[in-house]
């Protein structure tokens, strides 16, 4: 009977339940987008790393990130190699570079050459065209970006810092945070390219050796190295998420608004849930005076705010669902996963609950003696 | 044979408001009530009737003097320990009826055993029972917009009896029915007493409940003024004709409480 009361509460004012769930929907879609965008952004800064098949990462100090790779010598790679543990090292090149379409606009991009290996990072998600290497002058881009690099299929040409390449390849899904699409290529067009000499690299890739210590090996190479960063893959990851979301304020900004949504979403709910346990306190004092225990009163509006905030979490999943559909082609888009919808319930509900706070301190004072007053 | 007394008041005080504002609504009220009698607690308005009903209905604790519920004692005890006692010893129907109008009949009678507990089955069919006790058989999922005052009075009374309370405590049954309705009101709760040995208290104002009691008391500036049983009640203004099976005498003039 106390799901039955609180839903009937609900449901008898129409339209105040109709605020309560507008706020509810607002406050879980917000805190969705925000999330969802947040987790995208993650995924954009670590895809990369990610892809990445190496151990450890060697980087010049002051690289933050990986498209501020700055550059290295060359040496670092033969001392690599004769670390113990160190069964191969692979030059990466990641550098801004401007890219000029047959229009002769321009556009800023970040070339990145690997070679192909294991090792190295290589496009993922081709979907059209040839897969990496490509030949002398091709490039892989993604689809996302084709109209902001004037590509219109393979085989679209352009110029990268005054050399043309030729569109070969196109992936789907690759999205940097920079908003500077990445552009996929060999190592050795990578160094014609860049600026990046033969022979050097803005970051090299540590494939260890089967049963090798990381730990062991990365404090080998620090001591080896000198004035280098090595990082191990997850130390690197983060260093990435440390910086981009963190270092320059995007983090936060997210953060803040999911913040936001749920303050503004948790008072929206109490307003229209003390309102209509104020509505209602006749009743509650009715069920009081019937011999009711305050808990059961406390059950009765506890329920109406977990209803309301189901109604409006079912209504946020499937707006934040359609939305992060149509997001897919976004530059930043919306990571909404089934382990986020259980989550965004999670805080739904907790959200509603306290919501609930006033109004049970509202019926608490409730005196019963009230059915009698005329 | 002497039976034992089902709630007890004894010497019960009690002061509303506070400093200069403060004013002693009952002034050493004692009665006891007994298993299967319908008493009527009646007076002007004022007169601390409806205080002493919410005292004995362990909604309201007295300043000073005590109240024995089926032999527990009611004083001293927190919010919650009285809730208990009206759970399990007391039924109540109240002036203004005060159904939810968002739950049909049934559910405003399945939701009273709700809050005492019973399972959702027996609820259910305790309800029904109840409800067809009153005659509202035909009105199980009529929602309380759609009844008549006579109707939702009844599916008041469904409530008070459903979890078949030893006590019932009516306050003012009939003031907002019309006579034909308010009869068959009291003829229902006279038939409750009589036949479940339950303990009916109703304070009314209302002379023509009077024919229909086994006792009356009245109240009048916190003190009991006067007690008799329904045959002896005393008499004045208005005549009356006592039902069948009442216990006083057909014809019969009724003391009329026109001032309250």
């Amino acid at each position: 009977m106390i799901i039955k009361l609180a839903t009937r509460n609900l449901f008898h004012d129409r339209a105040r339940f109709l605020v309560t769930l507008i706020g509810i929907l607002f406050a879980v879609l917000l805190v969705a987008i925000q999330l969802g965008m947040f987790f995208g952004a993650r995924q954009m800064i670590t895809a990369m790393v990610d892809r990445a098949n190496a151990d450890i990462w060697i980087g010049a100090y002051g690289a933050d990130s990986i498209e501020q790779g700055l550059l290295l010598t060359g040496r670092e790679r033969f001392v690599a190699l004769s670390v113990p543990g160190v069964q191969e090292v692979r030059p990466l090149i990641v550098s801004f570079a401007e890219w000029r379409k047959p229009d002769q606009s321009t556009a800023h991009i970040v070339v990145v050459g690997s070679n192909k290996g294991e090792e190295g990072i290589e496009p993922w998600n081709v979907v059209e065209g040839r897969e990496f290497p490509v030949s002398p002058n091709g490039v892989i881009v993604d689809r996302t970006y084709a109209k902001a690099l004037g590509v219109t299929g393979i085989g679209s040409l352009a110029q990268i810092e005054g050399h043309p390449v030729r569109v070969e390849g196109l992936t789907d899904g690759i999205r940097s945070f920079t908003t500077s699409p990445y552009v996929f290529t060999s190592l050795g067009e990578a160094h014609t390219l860049t600026s990046v000499p033969q022979g050097q690299a803005n970051f090299y890739l540590v494939k260890l050796a089967p049963g090798a210590d990381t730990a062991q090996v990365k404090r080998e190479l620090q001591s080896r190295l000198g004035k280098v960063f090595v990082f191990t893959k997850d130390e690197f990851r983060k260093q990435n998420l440390s910086y981009w979301l963190f270092g320059t304020g995007a983090g936060g900004a997210l953060l803040g608004g999911t913040v936001l949504g749920l303050i503004v979403g948790t008072v929206i709910v109490a307003q229209t849930l003390y309102s209509s346990t104020k509505d209602h306190l006749s009743e509650f004092a009715t069920l009081r005076a019937l011999g009711s225990s305050a808990q059961y009163i406390h059950k009765v509006i506890l329920a109406q705010a977990v209803v309301s905030g189901l109604c409006g979490w079912a209504l946020g999943t499937v707006l934040t669902i359609l939305i992060s559909t149509f997001s897919g082609e976004a530059a930043l888009p919306i990571i909404f996963t089934p382990g986020l919808a259980v989550f965004l319930l999670f805080v739904t509900l907790v959200m509603c609950t306290l919501s609930a706070v006033s109004s049970i301190l509202k019926v608490t004072k409730i005196d019963p003696a009230m059915v009698f007053s005329r | 044979m002497t039976r034992a007394p089902i709630l007890e008041a004894r010497q019960i005080v009690k002061e509303l408001g506070e400093g200069n504002a403060k004013i002693q609504a009952l002034k050493g009220v004692s009665l006891t009530l007994h298993p299967g009698e319908f008493t009527l607690l009646m007076g002007p308005s004022g007169s601390g009737k409806t205080t002493l009903l919410s005292i004995l209905g362990c909604i309201l604790s007295p300043t000073s003097g005590s109240v024995i519920v089926a032999g527990e004692n009611a004083s001293g005890r927190s919010a919650e320990q009285l809730a208990d006692l009206r759970r399990r010893h007391l039924g109540f129907i109240f002036q203004a009826y005060n159904l939810f109008p968002t739950l049909d009949a049934l559910d405003n009678v399945k939701l009273a055993l709700d809050v005492r507990g019973f399972s959702a089955e027996e609820a259910a069919k305790r309800a029904e029972e109840s409800l067809r006790a009153v005659g509202l058989g035909h009105r199980l999922h009529s929602h309380p917009g759609t009844l008549s005052g006579g109707e939702k009075q009844r599916v008041a009374i469904a409530r008070a009896i459903s979890s078949s309370p030893a006590i019932v405590l009516a306050d003012e049954p009939t003031s907002a029915l019309d006579t034909e309705n308010g009869h068959a009101i009291m003829e229902l709760l006279q038939k409750l007493a009589k036949d479940d040995q339950r303990t009916i208290l109703a304070v009314t104002h209302d002379p023509r409940t009077i024919p229909y009691a086994d006792r009356v008391i009245e109240i009048e500036d916190g003190l009991i003024k006067e007690e008799a049983n329904g045959a002896e009640a005393p008499v004045e203004a208005v005549g009356e004709t006592r039902p069948a099976g009442g216990s006083g005498k057909t014809g019969r003039k009724r003391k009329q409480y026109a001032n309250a």
